[in-house]
């Protein structure tokens, strides 16, 4: 072996070495460092924002993401089925082989957004990231969009809105829905939701860059076989399940 | 006819009365404000009662729909200075910083109707009871 190859082979090493104390670092910190906006940054086309839901990791009464998206947002955790609800638990059984799922349900933030393709007053949009939003300085509540959308994820504010929460305005007469946390994840954190439930030891939300082919989110919807709800339906939704 | 001259009169007087009490007061016209902790404004405050709405305007669209954060006209960056040191809010009386000035100039707020009036986190001294 001459000595060049000798000194490459050493470079790669280190190299190599150093990097995988980058990778083994924990991962929230390395989303942090690869994702937070800076201030005055606007949110870039290069990333989407996506979710990847195991349901076979997803316990049968267990409400961790449901309760955080709640404390999160600002408002009192859900009693009855028309109390405010950005993610619901659902509850699926097969009837032929009585097989049960559990998963969480919220918006999908489609790539082609039939949301936002009805709305009137362009209030219902898609950030550059591909999280679908209501921008309420515009919304006239209408509820064209809650007609629109194949996965009810929407809902209209009736009562007045009276203690919010700083980081999420909601207000009477519009539509609201999932935000993917928006205000999270520009500041670099994870959804509520993805980070409760990875604190109750349950790691069923995987959130990440759908565009960027090394992050885990992509590595593993390229390992493990998954699927988009009503793929039939052309549009494109940013949350895959697997175990459906 | 006497009596319709006596009550012009009197109301006249009614008037001039008022009016002479309001020059009297004269300073005293403006709202009596509640700052909060106040400080060195983003701008110039003379600029700021211009010209607060437009800036506010402009970037709510900057951040709701392009996602651009951490500008230096914010909604909250008015709550967090402005916020009553009494109720943590903007509101709650005539003596609230926003609420004040709006009542005064007889402009309603709609920012409120969605958004919080309150710092996030209180400073201790504040009560969080009042409502919005």
């Amino acid at each position: 072996m001459s000595k060049v190859d000798l000194n490459r082979r050493n470079f790669l090493a280190k190299t190599s070495v150093a990097l995988g104390g980058l990778v083994i670092a924990p991962g929230l910190m390395l989303f942090d460092f690869a994702h937070a906006k800076q201030p005055g940054e606007a949110a870039s086309s290069s990333v989407r924002w996506g979710m990847l839901i195991d349901t076979n990791q997803c316990h049968d009464g267990c409400n961790e993401c449901v309760s955080a998206c709640s404390k999160e947002n600002g408002w009192p955790e859900a009693k009855s089925p028309t109390d405010v609800q950005w993610i619901r638990k659902v509850e699926l059984r097969q009837i032929s082989t009585g097989r049960q799922t559990s998963l969480p349900m919220m918006c999908q933030h489609c790539a082609q957004p039939p949301c936002v393709d009805v709305c009137p007053t362009a209030a219902s949009f898609k950030r550059a990231d591909g999280i679908v939003l209501v921008d309420k300085h515009r919304c006239i509540g209408c509820r064209y969009c809650m007609m629109a959308c194949p996965y009810k994820a929407r809902s209209f504010v009736h009562e007045p809105v009276l203690d919010h929460d700083s980081d999420m305005p909601r207000g009477q007469g519009t539509v609201e829905s999932c935000t993917m946390c928006v205000h999270r994840v520009d500041r670099g954190q994870q959804p509520a939701c993805v980070e409760a439930c990875a604190k109750a030891g349950h790691r069923v939300i995987l959130f990440g860059d759908l565009n960027d082919p090394n992050s885990d989110i992509s590595t593993r919807i390229r390992s493990v076989a998954s699927t988009q709800l009503r793929a039939d339906l052309g549009l494109d939704p940013g949350i895959s399940f697997v175990g459906l | 006819m006497k009596l319709l001259r006596t009550t012009v009169l009197v109301i006249a007087m009614c008037l001039a009365n008022l009016s002479l009490a309001d020059l009297a007061v004269g300073g005293q016209l403006q709202p009596k404000l509640d700052i909060g902790k106040g400080g060195q404004c983003v701008e110039d405050p003379k600029f700021m009662r211009l010209n607060h709405m437009r800036l506010i305007i402009h970037q709510r669209d900057e951040t709701v729909r392009r996602g651009i954060r951490g500008s230096k006209y914010s909604l909250a960056g008015c709550i967090d200075c402005h916020a009553s040191t009494k109720n943590n809010s903007v509101l709650g009386s005539n003596e609230n910083f926003c609420q004040g000035c709006h009542a005064y100039a007889a402009i309603r707020i709609d920012c409120f109707e969605c958004h919080s009036s309150k710092r996030k986190i209180a400073p201790a001294s504040a009560s969080t009871e009042v409502s919005k």
